[in-house]
């Protein structure tokens, strides 16, 4: 399989809540610091790249917040004025009156509008090679099938114009396996897990596009090594507490409670870690980012990941 | 048994008994991946085995375990009853009555077609649609909108006490709430008469000829007759669908009606659950609690714990040499590792524990309760679980099980 940071567009979603987003910028930060020119692309404009990089506001016209590392935030409609300016040479803003209406309503009218707007203009940064990588942080597990298959959805529907003539070569980047991949990122939770495996089965079937990795992320330490577990357990019989209680002067119970929960959460999300391993497919690797004990999100929460998923991506 | 061990010295505060006992609809909404699905359960089981009546429980997710958590082989688009032995079996004596139902989108657009078609040949027209099919499968304010028609339906038609509704997975939190007034605007659109104008009559109005001309350029003609063919069709229906949709507007800013917000204490989704909140406030509809869930236990946060933590990891050794003979423990350097280990682990989850706590204090616009749920470290598999879950959304600490 063609390795992430070969790919030149990478998609990366997950489950609400799961750090897709994160994942997706420490993915483009790496990226850039290996020397490739990144684009990352915010989908679903939450501002959240802009509060991880800790850079002003991310806007439709891409700029560079890092050496390499360009930064976009998606707008349908900036999309569609883009590309009938360089499609139909039309001066937009003058003759066609309220576009935003106008296209507010066809994108609503018509299923796909607003998601090949989007998709197009990913594909076609890629094609004018723009970028070495372009990362989208995408939408959600649920929508992120309807965007990927946009341009087929709208090959059944429109059969001819302009849009039409446009998707083949959309569909040409979207399933070339060494330059489009799809990341899913999720939790060894039970929900997550479950949304990962029936978003991996529909991406096969409903979809051209290659599933490339699988990140777990906040995977919880292991505390204990072999026999250490028993000997926590007889630490937490009543005598040992109280000798442990007495020497540490003070009352342990709480510590050993936390350490009790620390590692029936690590057990509990290892069964879902097997469970994720099972139900996908061998050849689609997977990565393994650590659960992070720290104060606040941010650049240096981004680097850490960063620095992890190098690690994992054997750099 | 480890559920409770999570949630020793939890901070119980508010509760969700009075909200559920006086409010007809309870909608559970928030962020994604926060446990509003779970919730929503767990508060109409709770409803059901306390308060009594008839409460069903409409879920958007179709998460099997749901379903057989409540008993149910599969829940469909149409309300079923919870079996009582699921009750029994928890060893709760219900005062009322569970029913569930979860949201089949493209079974409730069809079912809303048979409803308002003027007659047969539209609705087949209709039905058949290529457009109306993507549209009522993949659209995703379509989804937003039938889940709001949905419970408008079931709230009409059937006699419940009390439905708890969990709102589908929506990119922006809100879109479910401007659905209907979306839906009704849409349909009443001068764009789209001017859509359907030239289709019907070849004649194409003066203001709308730039639309066309780019439209027609972008999407190509035969599109635009399908799109125009369909919302022909969609017209017969117009007035029904907007006094529709209005309807379930004000049936959700009616007092029967309260919003529970369901967040974890992480900085994203709870900027999130703040954002509807205020919102839910701005829009003059009912805030009836936050429900805050996978709290980490108060202990985490006391200084006296945190100060034997602190000594078990940098006095690992001296500690571990004196206490291994009364473990009657061969090897000291094992007793070590373990006492390190235990405090060093005590000191990361503080960190979360910390972090959760100042994200709390910061909360904004609080609402009559807040009601915390600890960390659950096992999975919600029954019923049994459910109400174990519920009480806590109860304000009580549930006894300690083995």
């Amino acid at each position: 399989m063609v390795g992430l940071l070969d790919r030149r567009l990478v998609f990366v979603t997950g489950k609400g809540g799961v750090g897709k987003t994160t994942v997706a910028t420490a993915l483009a930060l790496f990226a850039s610091e290996r020397g490739r020119r990144t684009l990352l692309c915010e989908v679903d404009a939450k501002g959240d790249v802009a509060a991880y990089l800790e850079t002003g506001e991310i806007g439709f016209t891409a700029r560079e917040v890092l050496p390499g590392l360009f930064v976009m935030s998606m707008d349908t409609e900036a999309s569609l004025r883009e590309y009938l300016k360089l499609n139909l040479r039309i001066p937009v803003a003058g003759r066609i009156g309220p576009l935003a209406r106008a296209f507010d309503f066809v994108a609503t009218a018509a299923p796909g509008v607003r998601e090949i707007l989007t998709v197009g203009k990913l594909a076609y940064e890629v094609r004018e090679r723009h970028y070495d990588l372009v990362v989208v942080d995408a939408p959600a597990t649920g929508h992120i099938i309807g965007q990927l298959a946009a341009p087929q959805a709208i090959n059944d529907l429109v059969k001819v114009g302009l849009i039409r003539s446009q998707t083949d070569w959309m569909l040409e980047i979207l399933s070339d396996p060494a330059r489009t991949g799809l990341v899913i990122v999720t939790t060894p939770e039970e929900m997550p897990v479950n949304e990962t495996l029936e978003l991996a089965a529909r991406v096969e079937k409903e979809t051209t596009v290659e599933l490339a990795e699988v990140i777990v992320n906040r995977v919880l330490p292991e505390l204990f090594g072999h026999n250490e577990e028993e000997l926590f357990d007889r630490l937490c019989l009543a005598p040992a507490v109280a000798a442990l209680g007495e020497l540490a002067d003070g009352d342990p119970t709480p510590v050993l409670d936390a350490a009790r929960l620390a590692v029936t959460l690590r057990r509990t999300r290892a069964g879902h870690l097997e469970r994720l391993r099972a139900g996908i497919d061998r050849s689609v690797p997977m990565m393994y980012l650590p659960f992070l004990f720290t104060r606040y999100h941010g650049m240096r929460t981004i680097r850490q990941v960063a620095q992890a998923l190098g690690e994992e991506l054997g750099f | 048994m480890s559920a409770v061990l999570a949630s020793r010295h939890a901070d119980v505060t508010g509760t969700l008994d009075g909200l559920l006992a006086s409010r007809e609809i309870v909608v559970a909404c928030g962020p994604g991946g926060v446990g509003k699905t779970t919730t929503a359960a767990a508060a109409a089981a709770m409803a059901a085995a306390r308060i009594g009546g008839k409460v069903l429980v409409l879920t958007v997710d179709p998460a099997r375990r749901l379903a057989d958590a409540l008993g149910l082989e599969g829940i469909g688009n149409t309300e079923r009853q919870v079996p009582l032995e699921a009750f029994t079996d928890a060893g709760v004596r219900p005062a009322g009555a569970l029913w569930a139902a979860m949201l089949d989108t493209k079974e409730s657009w069809d079912s809303l077609i048979r409803t308002h078609a003027p007659d047969a040949r539209t609705r087949d027209d209709i039905l058949a649609n290529p457009l109306y099919r993507n549209i009522s499968g993949r659209f995703v304010q379509s989804h937003d909108y039938i889940a709001m028609e949905r419970l408008f339906e079931i709230h009409a038609e059937a006699d419940y006490d009390l439905i708890v509704v969990d709102t589908p997975p929506t990119r922006n939190a809100l879109d479910f709430l401007d659905a209907p007034e979306r839906m009704a605007e849409f349909f009443s659109s001068r764009l789209l008469r001017w859509l359907i104008v030239p289709y019907r009559s070849r004649i194409v109005n003066f203001a709308s000829r730039p639309f066309y001309q780019v439209a027609d350029r972008v999407l190509g003609t035969q599109f635009l007759q399908d799109i125009a063919q369909f919302f022909i069709l969609f017209q017969t229906m117009y007035d029904g669908f907007v006094d529709r949709a209005r309807a379930v507007q004000r049936l959700l800013a009616e007092r029967r009606t309260s919003f529970v917000v369901v967040s974890t204490l992480e900085a994203v989704p709870l900027r999130e659950a703040e954002f509807f909140a205020e919102q839910l406030t701005a829009r003059k509809l009912h805030l009836g609690a936050i429900v805050l869930n996978k709290v980490l236990p108060a202990y985490l946060r006391d200084p006296a714990a945190c100060a034997v933590a602190e000594r078990l990891r940098d006095r690992a050794e001296p500690l571990s040499a004196e206490l291994a003979p009364r473990l009657e423990e061969s090897d000291p350097n094992q007793v070590r590792r373990v006492l390190s280990e235990v405090g060093q682990s005590f000191l990361d989850y503080r960190v979360v524990a910390q972090r959760e706590a100042e994200q709390r204090a910061e909360l904004g616009a609080v609402p009559e309760s807040l009601v915390t749920v600890p960390y659950f470290d096992t999975d919600v598999y029954d019923l049994a679980g459910l109400l174990r879950l519920g009480q806590w959304l109860w304000g009580e600490e549930p006894a300690l099980t083995t």
